[in-house]
């Protein structure tokens, strides 16, 4: 890198106050051109609200920013693209019932006529060897694909810096592999990447420099190559890390869980069929199912925690069949959940904390009599849950919907593992949870199975099945592999499972045997 | 069954289809954008009052057009600031803004009882627009061409054009378009004023065309059916044309039920004229009942935009 040319950005003293939160504080820092630059933190640390500063969507309450060597400022995403900056947004920021072509003409700001943005849309994707076809509505396409929209358009701006949110949390191991030869290739040609992750093994492979935030703050600057995976991880805590703790020569009991044939049609026109699933968890187990989203885990939840009935047989407990049994039915039994999506399927954001434990624990722990809560027991319970689970949380009387997606996260794990089920089955345990806050809930989950429960973790984050579980099974396409040990199993066989017919580019249009969610 | 009897049929069915056909697109654009207006019976009682007394005192019937379009635009900008800018729910604004506009109309309506307006100059030649036959084709008051050429208009603006695709995005996702830098609720208020225009000219129709005068209550409830027609149509401007002739049939067949007497009498009057309604319940049961039905919504429909940032 040519140290003469000037900083392509320059961030001095940011600072930005919200109403009772201080989510950016005097933050520094620069990014030279053909730098890839990750930006660490955990959530909350303000990485978010920065980054949404330099592309535009807000606007600092004090400092400078500095765009190649110049004082700018950025009054929207308008002018961030007009200077050349382009951002990839964690959660795609996609029109679901517009095609490929026509979500891309509307991140465009000039006006280009369809036909000339399809060639140099396909002009960019042979250069960066990125496959979409450009008139494929949306909704139909798997997740990896969707982000491959996202940098597209980004591309087409030929920037000079691109800012990419978690862009790897819902790819492939294979489609990581991928994106990072794209994301290389245009560092290579000069163009800046500000890169955030809480992957740290990404971010040791891929990144030149890393600034790591914490509660607004920059508390360092470093190299990742130099740094292992840890200690990044104890400078965006600021403490340190805490590993797993498996007991040993722990031995698994009986099969506590068994689903034997499970079939089922999916509800809607995007959803997907659950083919002829079987699996079985012993007591002590911690059972994995590891695949891209949209491949079934949100049906197979849907099937397990009872909010889609099955064929009597198909779903067992103890050998007791539970298929026909609806949710609250099968919690008596002992069989709690966890669903994805937190606020309003797992939680409902307008009720307070004390109201959410008696929607999901009351017969378990006996907190309804006569038709009537006791209000007390629901609040002693979930009070034990924050101090348990370190909820930040103003008490049981907040709303779900007041705390952050981490600290919900906490709150509704440590809500149904205190219930000490017999069977838990969660879907995406710490999903955008930090790291701090992750280690605690894989420690939970840990001690739960120690005690005797089974466990069935449905998860897109292969790192987490790894380090959590002893056996894993891969789902795709709404059929499930064979149970593999973990420990025997390597990452490429796991990641090739889980790519079956979305994952690699290669096969994405003409797939064998399967065709894709089929616009309605 | 004569000729000449077939060409009257169709031209009170063209008739009878067209306000609802205008006022449905207006919607079709305002839901389109992501905004549910239940408001269009209003609006278009307020173009209907507007468009008489202005053609009535003007003598100008396409000046009386004009001014229902302002006037229920402008009425629909009070529906625009109480569930845009101030976030208001939509439904219950909706409603308020039909009692109002049906109160309103009739207050301001008094004056006007009674009295006649200029009819409209026939577009074509009178030996094409009078003929027996050919009146089928040619014999259309200038808003029923308007209606058509409206379709094709909101069809291709909302395929083709930039700003369609604008407005579509907007209404699937405010929150995406919004973090690529549109403006929601300005786009939203552009969307909700057309509605409303569309609305008035709508009204503007039963004041001028069909009835031609001022009654209180005048639109008897086609803005509902207007509403149901969008659903109906999924959104698609060619398919609205179809269910508005389709309806309007149903709504002639009472007429001509009524004066076919024979059999046709031994079903009450009242259930004839009952039968657009009941069409309008088959038809969105119907829809509601088939399973892909939901999808093809506007994402975002009837939710108030909050930005985040």
């Amino acid at each position: 890198m040519d140290a003469n040319l000037p900083l392509r950005l320059e961030l001095t003293g940011i600072t930005k106050q919200f109403p009772g939160v201080l989510a950016n504080d005097h933050v520094s820092f620069s990014v030279r051109p053909g730098e890839i630059h990750a930006l660490l933190g955990e959530n909350g640390a303000g990485k978010s609200t920065l980054v949404k500063m330099i592309y535009g969507i807000m606007q600092p309450d004090a400092g400078e920013i500095r765009w190649d060597g110049q004082p700018v400022s950025i009054p929207n995403p308008k002018s961030a693209r007009k200077l050349g900056i382009g951002m990839v947004f964690q959660h795609f920021s996609l029109f679901e019932a517009l095609t490929v072509l026509e979500n891309i003409a509307l991140g465009m700001d000039a006006k280009i006529p369809s036909r000339l943005l399809e060639a140099k849309i396909r002009e960019v994707m042979n250069q960066y060897g990125l496959k979409l076809d450009p008139h494929r509505v949306v909704s139909t396409l798997s997740v990896g694909e969707r982000q491959r929209i996202e940098i597209v358009r980004a591309l087409l701006l030929t920037p000079k810096l691109l800012i990419m949110d978690e862009p790897t949390s819902v790819l492939t191991p294979q489609e990581v592999d991928q994106l990072f030869i794209v994301l290389r290739k245009l560092a290579a040609e000069g163009c800046s990447i500000l890169y955030i992750s809480h992957k740290l093994h990404e971010i040791k492979a891929l990144c030149d420099t890393a600034t790591i935030l914490r509660a607004g703050k920059v508390v360092d600057t470093c190299d990742p190559g130099i740094e292992t995976s840890r200690s990044m991880a104890e400078k965006m805590i600021g403490g340190n890390l805490k590993d797993i703790v498996k007991q040993g020569g722990r031995s698994l009991g009986e099969p506590a869980f068994t689903i034997s044939h499970l079939s089922l049609p999916a509800a809607g026109p995007f959803g997907t069929d659950l083919e002829d699933i079987s699996f079985s968890v012993r007591k002590g187990e911690v059972f994995g199912i590891a695949g891209v989203a949209g491949n079934g885990q949100n049906e197979l939840l849907l099937a397990l925690d009872g909010e889609v009935a099955s064929a009597p047989g198909a779903i067992a407990m103890d050998g007791h069949p539970v298929g026909q049994l609806h949710t609250s039915a099968r919690r008596k039994r002992g069989l709690c959940a966890v669903p994805e999506e937190r606020n309003g399927h797992a939680a409902v954001g307008d009720f307070t904390l004390s109201e959410n434990t008696v929607l999901t624990a009351r017969n378990r722990l006996g907190m309804v009599s006569a038709g009537l809560i006791k209000a007390g027991a629901a609040r002693t319970f979930t009070g034990e849950v924050i101090a348990a689970f370190a909820v930040k949380a103003l008490g049981p009387g907040a709303t779900a919907g007041s705390l952050s997606g981490g600290n919900l996260q906490k709150y509704i794990m440590g809500r149904e593992i205190l219930q000490k089920p017999t069977v838990l089955v969660v879907n995406q345990p710490t999903w955008g949870v930090d790291a701090g806050a992750a280690a605690a809930i894989h420690q939970a989950l840990v001690d739960l199975a120690a005690s005797g429960s089974a466990i069935v973790v449905i998860s897109q984050d292969l790192d987490e099945l790894l380090s959590l579980c002893d056996t894993l099974a891969v789902i795709n396409e709404g059929r499930l592999s064979a149970r593999m040990n973990v420990g025997e199993v390597s990452v490429e066989e796991i990641g090739l499972l889980m790519g079956g017919v979305h994952g690699t580019p290669e096969e994405t249009h003409i797939a064998p045997g399967g065709e894709h969610a089929v616009p309605a | 069954m004569s000729p000449e009897f077939l060409v009257a049929v169709i031209i009170t069915i063209v008739g009878a289809a067209t306000p609802i056909l205008l006022a449905a697109l207006g919607e079709l654009v305002a839901e389109k954008s992501g905004v549910l207006n239940l408001g269009v019976e209003g609006m278009m009682l307020i173009g209907a009052v507007t468009g008489f007394a202005v053609a009535s005192t003007t003598g100008n019937p396409w000046l009386g057009v004009l001014a229902a379009a302002a006037a229920a635009s402008m009425t629909s900008m009070i529906f625009g600031f109480l569930t845009l800018s101030l976030s208001a729910n939509q439904v219950a604004t909706g409603l308020a803004l039909t009692i109002f506009g049906a109160g309103f109309s009739a207050l301001a309506g008094k004056a006007f009882l009674g009295r006649t307006i200029t009819p409209f100059v026939e577009v074509f030649p009178a030996e094409l627009a009078r003929h027996a036959i050919w009146r089928v084709v040619f014999g259309y008051s200038p808003l029923v061409y308007l209606s058509l050429i409206m379709v094709v208009l909101t069809a291709w603006f909302l395929k083709s054009t930039r700003a369609g695709l604008i407005l579509r995005a907007v209404g699937e996702n405010d929150h995406s378009a919004h973090s690529i830098g549109y403006s929601v609720i300005g786009v939203r208020y552009a969307a909700v004023a057309f509605g409303g225009a569309m609305a008035g000219v709508a009204g503007s129709c039963f004041s001028l065309v069909l009835t031609p005068m001022w009654a209180e209550g005048l639109t008897a409830g086609r803005g509902w059916i207007a509403l149901a027609l969008v659903v109906f149509s999924a959104w698609r401007p060619y398919r609205l044309l179809a269910g508005a002739y389709l309806f309007g049939a149903v709504m002639t067949l009472e007429l001509h039920a009524k004066a076919a007497g024979g059999w046709f009498s031994v079903v009450p009057p009242e259930a004839w004229a009952a039968l657009p309604y009941l069409a309008t319940i088959l038809v969105l049961v119907a829809i509601s009942m088939r399973r892909s039905g939901g999808t093809s919504a506007p994402a975002c429909l009837g939710k108030p935009f909050l930005p985040t940032a």
